[in-house]
């Protein structure tokens, strides 16, 4: 999966198509490396339209029926902090 | 394309300037003219670049410490001092010891990569030319150059630091 | 806002020129912040513009750095702090280890409202973070405690604005931090800086410094050299933007892990630094601008005056039942004025996060501040708030205040005052999460006779190398790792951030989340069982070396 931070408030997006949304749960997944790529080059060339920054690619895995990340780091980036579970996008904290 | 920003215009502020300097590759041969050479050219042809009766300027990068230019230094009329990449705050160093201990008072020019939020402290070290691209405009220089009033530090611009404006209140 | 019982405490206050600055400084950043949203400034033009303001790209969101200059605040900029945090943020704060305040979830467009909000409190964000003179921070009982030879904060503060946008000092190789002691007792971790100065006095009675550098912690761990025993007062300044010039004509730029001071001191060696130094601070001398006038340093000083001390008050320590006992005997220490005492909060209950407090809290501090300890608190370097000038006898209506506040634990310096960086919950270089591992040791070992039988037993806890949570000078130092994307916990012993500073040595593998904690206790338990009369877990540890501590320690996970 694709994921950067909106410019203007910082808030973690995930890519969907040629746009964005707030959950990881409603990102694209890309099946291989290739489209991941294509979908991190369409991504850079659009920093310059300045409305989000430091994209990056990865990895996420199927468990139990639902997609979640590898890393534990995705993990927590895509929920809130796990010692305040009332903030972050867990707590259904989602900027406009 | 770059322009030169220097304040050959009297104190009122920048002005866009002629540079009269014909910069030369190591290995070129020498233009008539003044002509701005790099270090390890001027270590070579030492001699014959200062037998010629017109002004030499020196490139510097940003890990060439002007002092080892030892009294050669009163030799140049331009001393340019590189920025590789603008995080490289190295040049801030050499200007600030050109002017505060060597007594360099030719042209300090700032060349390479740098921003337009670090023209106000190039000039309180000690640069007095900029080479900066075609977009920057003489009104960003000036707004550059006033954005903060009063500063604590002194430094080679020889501004009165907040202290002594307190002292003197 | 305006709380009538508010109380200007003695500290270091602007005038028109500080005020000017600021807020010169405010609006520049605004205007770099317009031109980052309106694409004049690119990503990776922007990035070190709002380091330099303290301004973060996190995991989750920008994160804002405040300043609190020498851990110093008054309860009025306490109730801004709150204000700001309740306003733009999720109405908490993060108190961290350079004494300043995080903000977790703060948007790039609210910046300048909030640094205009800090400005009228004389607050600001500038040199928070960026390859520059960060924060300068200095010992949290200053001007309360008898230990010192003078009070370091005025030269703090002086220091504070000689580094504030300095010219030739602002896109340094990498960071620089610098603190400011005044006792032989070291609360500030002078030894683990980048420069430290220490006030001495020499041998003939005059008062001047100590300059160390070359400190640090992150990958390559350092303990500071002395690069001069004495420095007369006038000449600090003139000292200290030698050893910078000389750092930033000199340090390596072309391998960030390779560009910190301690690197280039470490390379060329501690003499060859000094010549350097030494001789660079001639010439500096020699312009003479940079002289400190006397007249200078006894105005700055002024605004640190002692506050007004009650005479005649009872030096005993009140009786007011066993927890309060407990409170005042590890949280309360020694003021130089008989009948006072400085009153340590921290900021620790077990399983609490470490260093966070809510707005309500700090409303309810900054109350306290004002009817207690002179509209006064401080920010320590261990994540807790110092109440420096207290009547003894206040102290039992101060601790059944923090009690309703959650944050009277009699644990400070004891085994659940534990520092731990953000960690990977918040921070984007993190490899770990640290504060679940804090809350989980702390747990543990929640039971307050077993706390006080330990005694006094530092535990510092970092998610990655860049160690924010000092795991180098813990006694019991905690590095997270990441082994193919999930966490292990190695274990450090033997370090000291004190005046005895050491690094501490690691164990070996790590521990998963789940073990670390038991890891500990049997490593505590090693020491409960072979301590020798008098000696704190570090001294047991480096009598008897790394052996049985590693026995233990790794005895349960391999069985």
């Amino acid at each position: 999966m694709l994921t950067a931070n909106r410019l203007r408030d910082g808030d973690v997006l995930y890519r969907k198509g040629d746009g964005w949304v707030p959950l990881l749960a409603d990102g694209e997944v890309y099946a291989d490396q290739a489209s991941a790529d294509a979908a991190l080059a369409a991504a850079n060339a659009e920093l310059a339209n300045n409305t989000f920054v430091a994209p990056y690619l990865f990895e996420v895995r199927e468990a139990c029926g639902k997609i979640v990340p590898v890393k534990e780091r995705e993990i927590i980036r895509a929920a809130g902090p796990t010692v305040h579970p009332h903030t972050g996008k867990q707590a259904g904290q989602i900027n406009a | 394309m770059t322009k030169l920003i220097n304040f050959s215009n009297g104190k009122s502020g920048g002005a866009y300037a002629q540079d009269a300097y014909a910069p030369v590759t190591d290995d070129a041969a020498l233009p008539d003219g003044p002509v701005l050479v790099s270090l390890a050219r001027f270590q070579k042809d030492r001699d014959a670049l200062l037998a010629r009766n017109t002004p030499v300027g020196i490139r510097l990068q940003s890990s060439e410490n002007p002092e080892q230019l030892g009294k050669d230094i009163h030799h140049f009329a331009l001393i340019a001092l590189e920025f590789p990449k603008f995080r490289d705050g190295r040049a801030f160093s050499w200007a600030r010891i050109l002017r505060t201990r060597l007594g360099f008072t030719g042209e300090i020019r700032a060349v390479g990569d740098f921003l337009y939020d670090q023209v106000n402290y190039q000039h309180r070290v000690g640069f007095d030319a900029w080479e900066v691209p075609d977009n920057f405009t003489i009104e960003m220089f000036n707004r550059a150059l006033t954005e903060m009033t009063n500063v604590y530090q002194p430094s080679s611009d020889g501004k009165k630091t907040i202290r002594e404006l307190r002292a003197s209140r | 806002m305006l709380n009538p019982k508010q109380v200007e405490p003695n500290m270091y206050r602007y005038d028109e020129f500080d005020a000017r600055f600021v807020s010169e400084r405010v609006e520049q950043f605004a205007g770099q912040v317009e031109r980052r949203l309106s694409g004049e400034l690119t990503e990776d033009q922007f990035k070190p513009l709002r380091l330099m303001n303290g301004l973060y790209l996190q995991l989750h969101a920008y994160m804002l750095r405040i300043a609190v200059p020498y851990g110093t605040l008054s309860s009025r900029q306490m109730r801004r702090l709150a204000h700001i945090a309740r306003t733009y943020d999720k109405d908490f704060g993060h108190f961290t280890t350079r004494t300043n305040l995080q903000l977790n979830w703060i948007k790039l467009v609210d910046v300048p409202a909030i640094l205009r909000e800090l400005a009228e409190v004389e607050m600001h964000c500038i040199q928070t973070s960026g390859n520059c003179v960060r924060n300068v921070t200095a010992d949290q009982f200053a001007g309360a405690t008898d230990e010192e030879i003078e009070d370091p904060r005025p030269l703090a503060e002086i220091i504070r604005q000689w580094s504030s946008l300095h010219p030739e000092f602002v896109f340094l190789a990498r960071k620089f931090k610098i603190a400011v002691g005044a006792t032989e007792k070291d609360r500030a971790a002078l030894q683990y800086h980048d420069m430290a100065v220490q006030i001495v006095k020499n041998a003939e009675g005059r008062i001047g410094y100590k300059v160390m550098a070359g400190g640090g912690m992150g990958r390559t761990p350092y303990i500071a050299h002395v690069m001069r025993e004495f420095v007369e007062r006038e000449d600090i300044l003139a000292y200290l933007e030698a050893v910078l010039r000389v750092y930033n004509q000199d340090s390596r730029r072309d391998n960030i892990h390779k560009q910190r001071i301690k690197i280039l001191i470490n390379t060329i060696g501690p003499e060859e630094m000094r010549g350097r130094v030494a001789r660079e601070f001639e010439e500096i001398k020699r312009t003479g601008t940079l002289q400190l006038p006397q007249e200078e340093l006894d105005r700055i000083t002024a605004y640190f005056a002692l506050p007004r001390f009650e005479t005649g008050l009872s030096d005993d320590m009140p009786e007011a039942g066993k927890d309060f006992a407990d409170w005042a005997r590890t949280n309360v220490h020694k003021h130089r004025a008989p009948g006072y005492a400085i009153a340590t909060i921290t900021l620790k209950t077990p399983g609490q996060v470490p260093g966070d407090a809510t707005s309500a809290q700090m409303d309810t501090i900054a109350d306290l501040m004002d009817e207690f300890s002179v509209g006064e608190v401080r920010v320590t370097h261990e994540q807790n708030l110092v109440l420096p000038h207290v009547r003894k006898k206040d102290l039992p209506a101060i601790f059944a205040k923090l009690k309703e506040l959650d944050f009277a634990s009699p644990n400070a310096g004891l085994i659940t005052d534990i520092i731990a960086c953000p960690g990977l919950d918040y921070c984007d270089l993190a490899n770990a999460r640290s504060i679940p591992i804090a809350q989980s040791i702390a747990k543990k070992f929640e039971n307050l006779a077993r706390q006080q039988d330990i005694g006094e037993l530092k535990i510092k806890i970092s998610g990655c190398i860049n160690a924010c949570g000092h795991h180098h000078a813990g006694h019991i130092g905690i590095l997270g790792v990441d082994k193919k994307g999930v966490e292990f916990y190695q274990l450090q012993l033997g370090g000291s951030g004190a005046e005895d500073a050491s690094i501490g040595d690691i164990m070996g593998p790590g521990f998963t989340e789940h073990e670390i904690a038991g890891a500990v206790e049997r490593v505590v338990d090693v020491y409960l069982k072979t301590r020798k009369d008098g000696e704190r877990f570090l001294d047991t540890y480096r009598r008897l070396g790394m052996a049985p501590f590693k026995d233990a320690a790794y005895e349960k996970v391999a069985a």
